[in-house]
């Protein structure tokens, strides 16, 4: 057996501190495969040492939680003895080196997440960060992330119903791939992970085992230099096909009672499943590794420990019952293997040719991974700027052209276009609009789902980004007319061994956090992705927040485009003017400064509440937030949404160009008919909710008194055609 | 035995992969590329046989299943 | 009325077919496992759309050889009604049960989105609740779709009222810009020279309420039914 050398050691990216945590643990050395145990187990990936206290700082409870992080999803109730069951996570690093299977095996890993727990996947969305339009390398990445998310969520038959996809250069070297999945079972066939029953076998489903991914985990947690593109080996395949089997074979030995526990073998494979099955059960696991179904001959305990070969699943059974769930696997034509047992050693014993190769405690492995309390300073607050700072421009009607042609709001049809959205048959709000919806299939109700986060505001502040990507996303839902329930976190940064990086997580959790409270919005699971960084060039903060919402009556759903001449616009909300990190300076000034726009979540509640009372009452005929852009862009997307232009006229105080640009949050533009006009006045007064009457809905063009008249033709061509000639290649 | 199967699509038939892969080619400044097709390669495994008998049994193949003959072309390798 | 939907390992437009089925029929389609041999009794055979065996080798080619293939070619002889829609056409076309085959779209995309279709010719049991030369909307959702045949073939199909839909502008021009795949002659759905099989790329099934985005998939399944009886 090798000798563990100081090498050995750095190459699993084990610190000298963590290495003789370990042989204190073991009292020994350990042998290269238990090094290798150890050194998935306490990656960041899996370990979230860096991000672990902060994390616990976010809340996680509401009477409508069934179960929170922890768990391969969280779970909340959605009325009639049916639970939703979601979760996002990044699949960041493999996408950057092999952007189609890494798209796709992330897409495969988080929907195995989902129906792990009894869940089948409803509906797909992600969130996309790529580098500078411009950037060599970011047509090549965009259309292989997109084509490796279609092609394994349309072969899986579950529609991916949208999402959200930014350009900034601070993504040049380290794209983000985070994919979201929502499921749905019933609350009382919900399966989690704690692994019971002394003898009870241990059984491996799926896929066979071979060499991919060998140390995905670690390299995951490592930063990347320019050798990274070496590392392609190391990338994963993903097999939809086998995934689709492996869900409906799943479902179907669920639907009967012989599963005790089942823990999808995700990142670190077969180690950290195993690892985790027995410390959530506080129960030791004899494996023979002999009975592993492989793909590839010769393989050792390390490499069948380590693999993250795709489609796979660790299983606990009830006694008596295998032969039942091999009948399933096996007309499913997927493996089955028992290959060991639940014993109360607490010990982790791994045999392979008569011999034991592993022999490692669980709990202590499991418990000891270390937690750092890593040095942060809080990023400076930069100064706002208020209107006033801000030049007028000559012409506002070509502002806004180029702001609906620009990189952060052209239209992403390019994108959810090679998405099967609609599969399944229920959905209802199809991508482009403020959140997807769809329904719960026989049911009157439907599901509101959203992916939200604006990396600059959190790169520019922190605490207000972070608050503010969770309120976006309960806005969002609250635009559809649904309830927002929970969410969902999948947290991007760079090297939190830096002090300022580990400042902005530090900070983005405690808005985060601030923003969960105020809304009763709790984060029932999520992911940490760090070490985003590549020459030390970090990318900008980035908590993405996936967000779910209940409509009790999908028939009430509201969406954005305006629909009939002479219906009366309103807007709900103040415009505050603040100018800072708007997408009007940065596109037209080219500055990307300031302090983002203030987030005041007690209005943003109490604004949201009140619509979300005018649409159940059904005054509301459209529905949008103000966002990206700020309010002249809300009001050309309503109008190319509904193909109706408006007339709008703004009594302000503001210069024109901040009352039309500046990104105010917590504000919507709605619609009613004018018969509803008083009764939702006099409602917004009764709830002390700002609201003005701006305009009418109008024909094929958008006017805006004093400021600019547009075709929504040439609206549409501007939006429209942006990122079809980025893809083209003909970008001007 | 081993035997490859060259499966192609027929003269003819629009071939958009090797298009775009001759569209890549030359924005890569190969300018000596005049067309590109693509195709695909399948490997048998197969028990030992005469040759004759191999390439009759692989002919079978392609007919039933590994062709579609109506827009492909394929040839047969036997390998020793 | 009895119904068929033959489901093989990767079928996923089996439920929304049933759905669809159902809500026309008023009572629920027999759902066929491909390793069967036999089917039960049955007016109308659906396959649906989906990744049959994750469309590894060729889209159909590995469902189109399996046992129940066999016997769907064999009722369909007999004249049973067949509807074969997006993955289901594909594998219509590998079983010889329809001339020509799909490829790969033109532009290597998967594409979803809504598209028009002229109804090309008549064929009451299938189309009997439009009118030839009308407009409808159904979804497509394929990364195959392009249809192709040798000329010959194109101009019998052509000659003989073999062309069930062609992809069109919203007024019912058959233009390059309308069609999402490439399809010679903007071939959207094609019939057997019987007329008793229908294949075609759009999802009928996937429009069947106001709810969804569009009825005209339920007036085609309304029309099935209705015709079958």
């Amino acid at each position: 057996m090798n000798k563990i050398t100081q090498d050995i050691v750095a190459e699993h990216g084990l610190t000298e501190g963590e290495y003789s945590q370990v042989l204190d643990i073991l009292g020994r050395e350990p042998n290269l495969t238990e090094l290798g145990i150890f050194s998935v187990m306490w990656s960041e990936h899996c370990s979230y040492k860096s991000s672990k206290k902060w994390l616990k700082t976010l809340p996680t409870e509401a009477p409508w939680v069934i179960c929170g992080p922890g768990e391969n999803a969280g779970v909340i109730d959605i009325g009639d003895g049916q639970a939703a069951i979601f979760k996002m996570e990044s699949h960041n690093h493999p996408s950057f080196i092999e952007p189609y299977q890494g798209a796709a095996t992330g897409v495969g890993g988080i929907m195995r997440d989902v129906f792990t727990m009894g869940a089948r996947p409803i509906a797909n969305m992600n969130a996309l960060r790529f580098g500078s339009p411009d950037h060599p390398k970011t047509r090549h990445l965009l259309g292989g992330v997109v084509a490796g998310i279609g092609g394994y969520g349309n072969c899986m038959g579950v529609p991916t119903v949208g999402g959200e996809t930014n350009f900034h250069s601070s993504y040049d070297g380290n794209i983000l791939v985070n994919a979201m999945t929502v499921g749905l079972a019933d609350t009382d066939k919900i399966f989690y992970s704690a692994a019971a029953g002394i003898g009870n076998p241990v059984v491996y489903v799926g896929s066979k085992t071979g060499r991919d991914g060998i140390h995905g985990a670690t390299m995951a947690s490592a930063e990347f230099d320019d050798d990274s593109e070496e590392k392609r080996p190391t990338v994963q395949v993903g097999d939809p096909f086998t995934e689709k089997l492996l869900l409906e074979a799943c479902l179907e030995l669920m639907a009967t009672d012989a599963i005790v526990a089942i823990q999808d073998m995700g990142a670190a494979g077969l180690t950290s499943s195993s690892f985790e099955m027995a410390d959530k059960g506080g129960v030791g696991i004899e494996l023979n590794l002999d009975h592993v179904p492989m793909r590839e001959d010769g393989m050792t305990p390390y490499e069948i420990m380590l693999s993250e070969s795709q489609e796979r699943m660790l299983m606990i059974l009830k006694p008596g019952r295998e032969e039942e769930a091999r009948k399933i696997f096996e007309k499913w034509e997927l493996d089955f293997s028992v290959i060991g047992k639940v014993t109360d050693t607490g010990k982790m014993v791994l045999t392979m040719g008569g011999e034991t190769v592993a022999d490692l405690p669980v709990a202590p492995l499991a418990d000891a991974a270390p937690e750092y309390d890593r040095p942060w300073v809080p990023t400076p607050k930069p100064a706002k700027i208020s209107a006033e700072e801000v030049q007028q421009p000559n012409d506002l009607r070509e502002v806004l052209l180029k702001l609906m042609g620009s990189s952060e709001i052209a239209s992403r049809k390019w994108i959810w276009e090679q998405y099967d959205h609609m599969v399944m048959g229920d959905t209802i709000q199809r991508p482009g609009g403020d959140a997807a919806v769809v329904r719960v299939h026989g049911t009157d109700k439907a599901l509101a789902i959203t992916t939200d986060c604006t990396p600059r505001y959190c790169y520019a502040d922190p605490e207000t980004g972070g608050a503010q990507a969770v309120a976006e996303v309960w806005r969002n839902l609250t635009a559809t007319g649904a309830k927002p329930l929970a969410i969902t976190d999948c947290m991007n940064f760079g090297n939190p061994e830096r002090p300022e990086i580990m400042g902005q997580f530090v900070g983005c959790i405690n808005g985060m956090k601030d923003a969960c409270e105020a809304l009763d919005f709790p984060v029932i699971s999520g992911n940490v992705s760090l070490y985003n960084e590549t020459n030390g060039q970090g990318i900008h903060p980035t908590p993405a927040i996936g967000g779910v919402g209940l409509l009790e009556q999908s028939s009430q759903m509201m969406t954005m485009g305006f629909k009939s001449q002479g219906d009366q616009v309103y807007l709900i909300g103040d415009l505050t003017g603040e100018m800072g990190q708007s997408l009007y300076l940065r596109e037209i000034e080219g500055r990307e400064e300031g302090a983002p726009p203030s987030v005041d979540l007690k209005k943003e509640r109490s604004n949201g509440d009140f619509l979300r009372n005018a649409i159940e009452k059904g005054w509301v005929t459209a529905a949008h937030d103000v966002s990206d852009g700020g309010l002249a862009v809300a009001l050309a997307e309503m109008s190319l949404a509904g193909n109706k232009g408006a007339d709008i006229t703004i009594e302000t105080d503001l210069p024109l160009h901040a009352a039309l640009f500046a990104e105010s949050q917590g504000c919507y533009v709605v619609t009613v008919d004018p018969a509803n006009s008083k009764q939702l006045q006099d409602l917004a007064e009764t709830a002390d909710v700002p609201i003005c009457l701006i305009g009418t809905v109008g024909h094929n063009e958008l006017k805006i008194e004093n400021a600019l008249t547009i075709s929504l033709d040439e609206l549409g061509k501007e939006h429209g055609s942006w990122m079809p000639s980025l893809m083209a290649g003909t970008a001007g | 035995m081993k035997a490859r199967v060259h499966i192609s699509l027929k003269n003819g038939v629009l071939d958009p992969q090797g298009k775009a892969i001759s569209n890549s080619l030359h924005g890569l400044g190969f300018d000596s590329v005049l067309d590109a097709r693509q195709g695909k390669t399948i490997e048998l495994d197969l028990k030992d046989m005469s040759k004759e008998q191999a390439e009759k049994e692989v002919d079978r193949m392609c007919l039933q299943l590994l062709a579609n003959t109506v827009i492909e072309n394929y040839s047969i390798e036997v390998i020793d | 009325m009895k119904a068929c939907v033959i489901v093989f390992p990767g079928s996923n437009c089996d439920r929304d077919l049933k759905v669809a089925l159902t809500q026309s029929m008023g009572n629920e389609p027999n759902m066929v496992w491909h390793g069967d041999s036999e089917l039960p009794e049955t007016d109308l055979i659906a396959i649906p759309g989906g990744f049959s065996y994750g469309d590894y080798l060729r889209c159909g080619a590995m469902a189109g050889n399996s046992p129940i293939m066999r016997e769907v070619v064999r009722k369909a002889e007999g004249g049973t009604p067949v509807v074969a829609i997006c993955n289901g056409f594909q594998i219509a076309t590998e079983t010889g049960m329809l001339p020509g085959a799909l490829l790969r779209n033109a532009d290597q995309s998967f594409v979803c989105k809504d598209v028009d279709l002229l109804v090309a010719a008549d064929n009451e049991r299938f189309v009997g609740g439009y009118d030839r030369g009308q407009v409808v909307k159904f979804p497509v959702a394929h990364h195959d779709g392009n249809f192709f045949a040798d000329e010959e073939t194109l101009s019998e199909l052509e000659n003989e009222g073999q062309i069930a839909f062609k992809y069109a502008t919203p007024d019912g021009e058959l233009t390059e810009e309308a069609n999402p795949n490439g399809s010679l002659n903007n071939i959207a759905g094609i019939y057997n020279k019987a007329g008793n099989v229908l294949g075609l790329m759009p999802h009928p099934e996937r429009l069947i309420s106001k709810e969804l985005g569009g009825v005209d998939g339920k007036t085609f399944f309304d029309n099935l039914v209705h015709s079958i009886g």
